[in-house]
């Protein structure tokens, strides 16, 4: 998968009460949730982020509760990838569940500022910063967390394991 | 011979049907638990709608409507009706309406779903709660916990662990909040990212299951996947009656690998407050500038148990809520509702100017039953201070131990228990 996007920046331990906070989540509708996106740290994030954008933010991203509704809301925004110098458990694997792609980079100070514009190629394993022509490389995702991105997400690869179970009992 | 394990390491070995698991280990395991909530149930049956028409076991799942309820609005309401509906067509055993409910982390050890040597997995964060009984337990999200309910396993990597090893015994007024939050304010909020947080040591002994029920629940806070206490005595005697089943507690193997032990001698522990916007910002109480409050919330899943209770009722008795603070107390469940009732708390919380509800997670996460204004600052129980979780994004929470806010509640500043006593 390849795409390139305009940068929205963060800083570090973004929660998922700033992602999405609770007083919204009196509904599941992700994109009734994606008007209140971000809202608490950035109230222009909802009106002026576009399909294809990418937030790129510092350490411990998605941090705070389980709800998968934070990468959930990110999602319907049109945000097609998150980039971090590293992300809370509970929301790297909520991304992954959802189909959401993450990029960790491991800690150290990102050049990428707001506004840039970031080339990724997910299969290649490699990102550009168009403004500055600086390279990444993507770390590959380990085993069958892998074969549960490919599937588009944890429902379609559950659904295959049910298959090959019932494959097996009959 | 399998290699030294840690406790975590132990449980998923047995759960994985491996003789040994190591760190960044990629596992499939059988659960023994599947929890939900009335947030993230709803968007869980949605998808588990989509693989299967029937749940991996009707005894192994656990729905609790414990956020918005009792129903806060309409679309609350709605809600909560789908995680009801979904919980009589498949007759889920553990399905606790409202009237029997209580917050999930309060209820389900009360109840004694939650055993040694158990894997529970729970779409909420502070699942990690039942690692006090020497449980794993980890929060997950609607996906995994949909998926969960179709198969009974769920993936894991395998986590480093931790040694948090507590030495000496805590003094009077100082409890289970001031020893979490010391350790996240060592460690910070990302200090056990992907990591388990295994407590150890001669201190933990002398720890009442309340307190370790506290601090297991806010090892999220330092961003661990699960926190975990040894089972000893004070467990067995907290699970008699309660939990019925046959469980196979585990112990860490001495030679088991930690990836840093972190030493927190409980004895030198002072009340201790988590500033605004992050569990990480800990001060000691007395070193504080003096900081007026417009509300004290005691209670949620951190501190919501009748030993909590008691602390806030020592400090309220006979004395009264400050005029210009909003007391709100919320016992974790009905049993504790009615422990509180009957060891006359609730008569000392109404006499003191406090305000008792049901239980409900409410104000916690800026639901509902106590939500604050711009400008506003609570002292809570609670275990989140992030911007805008308790209400208005320009509001703050100062997380703190059920004595703090019960002083705190009295004087109308943050406040130590011995300004009062």
């Amino acid at each position: 998968m390849q795409f390139s996007g305009k940068v929205w920046r963060y800083g570090n331990n973004v929660d998922t009460d700033v992602i999405i906070p609770a007083r919204y989540l009196n509904t599941a509708n992700m994109q009734e949730l994606a008007a209140h996106a971000m809202e608490d740290i950035d109230p222009t994030f909802a009106a002026k982020v576009r399909q294809g954008d990418i937030i790129v933010a510092g350490k411990n991203f998605g941090c705070g509760s389980s709800r998968e509704h934070a990468p959930g809301a990110l999602k319907a925004a049109g945000i097609a990838c998150v980039v971090a110098e590293s992300f809370a458990r509970i929301f790297y694997r909520n991304a992954i569940n959802i189909g959401l792609p993450l990029i960790e980079l491991g800690d150290g100070d990102i050049n990428i500022k707001a506004g840039d514009t970031l080339a990724v190629d997910l299969d290649g394993g490699t990102a550009e910063n168009l403004a500055t022509g600086e390279k990444f490389t993507i770390p590959a995702l380990p085993g069958f967390i892998q074969d549960i991105a490919q599937a588009g997400g944890l429902v379609s690869y559950t659904r295959q394991v049910l298959a090959a179970k019932e494959g097996d009992y009959e | 011979m399998a290699r030294p394990m840690t406790m975590t390491e132990k449980i998923f070995a047995a759960h994985a049907g491996l003789d040994e698991v190591s760190p960044g280990q990629l596992i499939r395991a059988r659960l023994d638990l599947v929890l939900g909530n009335d947030i993230t149930a709803p968007p869980a049956i949605k998808e588990f709608e989509q693989m299967s028409d029937k749940v991996f076991d009707k005894d192994k799942i656990a729905l609790i409507p414990d956020h918005f309820a009792p129903n806060k609005d309409i679309k609350s309401a709605e809600m909560a009706k789908s995680m009801r509906e979904f919980a009589k067509k498949h007759e889920i055993t553990h399905y606790f309406e409202v009237g029997r409910m209580g917050i999930e982390h309060v209820l389900l050890p009360e109840q004694g779903l939650v055993a040694p040597g158990e894997v529970i997995i729970g779409a909420d964060s502070h699942t990690c709660t039942y690692g006090a009984v020497g449980a794993f337990a980890t929060g997950v999200g609607s996906t995994d916990m949909a998926c969960a309910m179709a198969t009974g396993e769920t993936w894991f990597k395998v986590p480093a662990s931790i040694k948090v090893e507590l030495i000496g015994k805590l003094n009077k007024w100082v409890s289970g909040k001031d020893v979490i939050l010391k350790l996240i304010g060592m460690i910070g909020v990302d200090g056990a990212r992907y990591q388990s947080l295994e407590f150890a040591g001669e201190g933990v002994a002398a720890l009442s299951m309340a307190d370790r029920l506290t601090i297991a629940n806010m090892a999220i806070e330092a961003g661990a996947k699960n926190g975990i206490f040894p089972v000893d005595a004070v467990t067995e005697r907290y699970l008699a009656g309660r939990v019925t089943r046959k469980y196979t507690p585990v112990t860490a193997d001495p030679e088991a690998e930690y990836v840093r032990t972190v030493v927190i001698n409980l004895s030198q522990l002072t009340p201790v407050v988590a500033l605004p916007h992050l569990p990480e910002n800990v001060r000691p109480v007395n070193e504080l500038e003096p900081t007026p409050i417009h509300q004290a919330v005691i209670g949620s899943c951190t501190n919501g148990r009748i030993e909590d209770l008691a602390q806030a009722a020592a400090l309220l008795n006979g004395r009264r809520v400050h005029d210009d603070v909003r007391a709100i107390i919320i016992p974790g469940s009905q049993e504790v509702y009615l422990e509180a009732v009957k060891l006359g708390y609730v008569e000392i919380f109404i006499n003191a100017g406090a305000v008792v509800s049901t239980p409900t997670c409410g104000p916690c996460l800026g639901g509902h039953m106590g939500i604050l204004a711009k400008g506003e600052r609570a002292v809570a129980t609670t275990n989140r201070n992030f911007r805008g979780r308790m209400g208005h994004v320009d509001s703050e929470v100062y997380l703190a131990s059920p004595a703090v806010a019960a002083a705190s509640a009295v004087l109308g500043r943050v406040a130590g228990p011995e300004e009062v006593i």
